[in-house]
């Protein structure tokens, strides 16, 4: 009896010190998995931070990562209240993805308040880098700004030089135009007209014949989502490109060019960081993705893997999950992994690395599925987004 | 040419007709409900679901069958119609005696439960389908381009809603109907076979909303969620046009459009609202709606 009293304290102690060892970390994806944007970020989302945990093998290396997920419904109070109860009451150390700008913004407030780390993936808008940038937040996969340096550059520099907008009636949309009509200016073009469209919206007819009487040479679509989608197929039903106007795509995911089928999307082009098809790293990737999730990764789900992957490093090399120390050396750490290549994190939150200048398609030259777009261009991250002396981050100009 | 509010009186031709097509699914669709609701008494929020159920068996019949638009047409009502006879018999029957809030949580509840299992299937973007061959390109009308497949949508609605009220108030079968809604039992009595001809009715507004749902997978995204966006709208069109009206959903379905067309061109923000907006007001006035009968 008593030597079995010595054995079960041995043991204990043993356990004992093998936790003390590890660091648990809790990372919270937060995104729309049932609602508009679920094909963007959604479960996708979730399996790609899982895939980042269990690829860097993170219980060999002494820390214990659970991933735990919730729906925001796009509403930037509910998205903000997740974020508290996450922070305070759940033991949540990250949060992850969430696309939707507003929300994003919501979380990124609550965040620099509880003084934890907010990797997004899914928001788009700049000022996540800019006005309201903060030590707390890294914007991981892409933003309006270069959105707009990327797509809407291609554009003006192919001669589109007046522009009408048709621009999501929500953060997102006038990031995206705000952004967009400072490219087209720098570049010597012109905005003659915008119109602020409800948010969702299903008929966008309305829309487009304003577009068309505005004779704009370029109809530069700043939403997102089922949005882009129905613009797109009413633009082609209303004859915009035979009239001798074009689209801009500005923020078009690879799942919205598979709902718009090649035949009408053809020709369109657009930015995103990461493709699948990019290269043999990005394509072994994205099978194994695909295996698991039932579609092809975007680019929003690639950097959710990619932003994991880079905290957990970070945590490793800390032994600690302090936050602080966690973003130190995440910033002063060069990224590097198979999905985005080498990058680095800038001191406005900005995660740098090339941005991708894709065109989609004709369906005959399609092999598959999910063959979709052709690589046109590869712009360096220092060409593809805000420079950091045009910065208005107040981080950037205290240093 | 004229200005209206700075307006040229060509871009709001091309608005007022953009309205109307937008209208025509708001009248289809209130159509359908305005028959349930009327020979029912149920408020079928199944329909948005419905209605994108419309669409996907469009889709599923061109991409699995091969089967183009035309027969989709036909299809679509057909299959989608079946499974609302299915649920009528199974589930919605059993809560005739029962208060209208039962009816409308259950049919919520299948509403919620048969879009999330499309979007289990199909995710949320959306699936391509396309103009069929006969119906692409368009017309110049002066003021606008007039694509022929919206020309085709606002006659079709037309022939429906036309042929739909016909039937429901000039032929016998119409008056059967009309007769049970007021007192099946004695109707019953007459050796009409009252419970059947409800069953096919709820089968017959379920059949409207899937046909709404293939006249727009031309034009809107083909997704999961494409039929709960809309059917906030139908009703509100419903209640404005007084629940249960026939005549009423119809004709309040296009003018809202035109009205909801007219803010695109001189307020696009409040686009979303406008419909709101006037079921409040006319509540406030008529609280029956416009060409409801007050109880």
């Amino acid at each position: 009896m008593k030597r079995w009293g010595y054995g079960v304290a041995a043991v204990l102690a043993l356990a004992a010190g093998a936790a003390q060892a590890q660091v648990a970390v809790k990372l919270g994806v937060l995104n729309d998995p049932s609602g508009v944007y679920s094909d963007i970020g959604g479960r996708g989302s979730v399996v790609a931070a899982e895939m980042a945990v269990e690829d860097f093998k993170a219980a060999s290396k002494g820390i214990k990562a659970e991933v735990v997920s919730a729906d925001h419904q796009n509403k930037p109070d509910i998205g903000a209240a997740i974020a508290r109860r996450w922070y305070d009451q759940d033991g949540v150390d990250v949060i992850l993805d969430v696309p939707t700008s507003s929300v994003a913004l919501a979380v990124n407030q609550v965040t620099r308040e509880k003084n934890k780390i907010f990797l997004n993936s899914g928001a788009a808008t700049s000022d996540l880098t800019g006005a309201q940038c903060s030590p707390n937040t890294i914007h991981w996969v892409y933003d309006t700004v270069q959105l707009a340096n990327v797509t809407g550059g291609a554009m003006v520099r192919q001669g589109g030089d007046s522009w009408f907008f048709l621009t999501a009636d929500y953060a997102f949309g006038h990031a995206l135009e705000r952004d967009t009509t400072a490219v087209i200016q720098k570049n010597g073009g012109k905005v003659i007209g915008s119109v602020k469209t409800p948010f969702p919206s299903n008929d966008f007819s309305s829309f487009i014949l304003q577009a068309q009487a505005s004779k704009a040479n370029v109809i530069g679509l700043a939403n997102a989502g089922g949005d882009t989608v129905n613009s797109i197929k009413q633009a082609s039903e209303f004859g915009v490109t035979q009239g001798g106007q074009k689209l801009a795509g500005l923020l078009m995911f690879i799942n919205d060019v598979k709902a718009l089928g090649l035949k009408t999307a053809q020709g369109l082009v657009f930015s995103e960081t990461f493709y699948w098809d990019d290269n043999d790293d990005t394509r072994a990737w994205s099978k194994r993705f695909l295996e698991r999730a039932g579609r092809m990764p975007n680019m929003t789900n690639a950097g959710v893997y990619s932003s994991v992957l880079h905290y957990l490093k970070a945590v490793e090399a800390e032994k600690s999950k302090d936050a602080g120390k966690v973003l130190a050396r995440m910033k002063a750490t060069p990224t590097d992994d198979p999905l985005f290549g080498k990058g680095s994190i800038r001191p406005d939150g900005r995660k740098m690395h090339d941005a991708l200048l894709l065109e989609v398609k004709k369906p005959e030259d399609s092999k598959g599925e999910w063959d979709l777009a052709k690589v046109l261009a590869r712009v360096p991250g220092d060409q593809a987004f805000r420079p950091l002396s045009e910065s208005p981050c107040p981080l950037v100009n205290k240093s | 040419m004229f200005t209206i509010f700075g307006v040229p009186s060509a871009a709001l031709f091309g608005q007022l007709l953009l309205g109307l097509i937008n209208g025509s699914f708001y009248a289809i669709l209130s159509l359908g409900l305005a028959v349930i609701f009327g020979l029912l008494n149920i408020i079928n929020f199944t329909h948005g679901a419905q209605y994108m159920m419309g669409a996907f068996v469009a889709w599923m019949s061109l991409t699995y069958l091969g089967i183009g638009y035309w027969w989709a047409l036909l299809l679509a009502p057909i299959v989608v119609g079946a499974f609302g006879v299915l649920l009528e018999r199974v589930l919605i029957r059993r809560l005739y005696d029962l208060d209208h809030l039962y009816g409308l949580l259950l049919t919520f509840g299948l509403a919620l439960i048969i879009q999330g299992l499309f979007r289990n299937q199909y995710g949320v973007s959306g699936l391509p389908y396309g103009i069929p061959r006969e119906l692409t390109g368009g017309q110049n009308l002066g003021f606008m381009f007039l694509p022929n497949y919206r020309g085709w949508v606002i006659v079709a609605s037309l022939i429906v809603c036309l042929f739909t009220w016909f039937v429901i108030e000039t032929t016998k079968l119409g008056a059967y109907l009309r007769a049970a809604t007021e007192n099946p039992t004695l109707v019953q009595a007459f050796g009409v076979n009252v419970p059947l001809l409800i069953t096919l009715t709820y089968g017959f507004g379920v059949g409207l909303a899937a046909l709404a749902g293939v006249l727009a997978a031309p034009i809107y995204s083909v997704n999961p969620n494409m039929g709960a966006d809309l059917i906030i709208v139908v009703f509100a069109v419903v209640v404005i046009g007084g629940m249960g009206s026939i005549l009423g959903s119809v004709i309040t379905g296009f003018g809202l459009g035109l009205v909801e067309g007219l803010t695109k061109v001189f307020y696009p923000e409040a686009s979303a609202t406008v419909i709101f907006v006037i079921m409040v007001l006319v509540l406030l006035v008529k609280p029956a709606g416009l060409f409801g009968r007050t109880a």
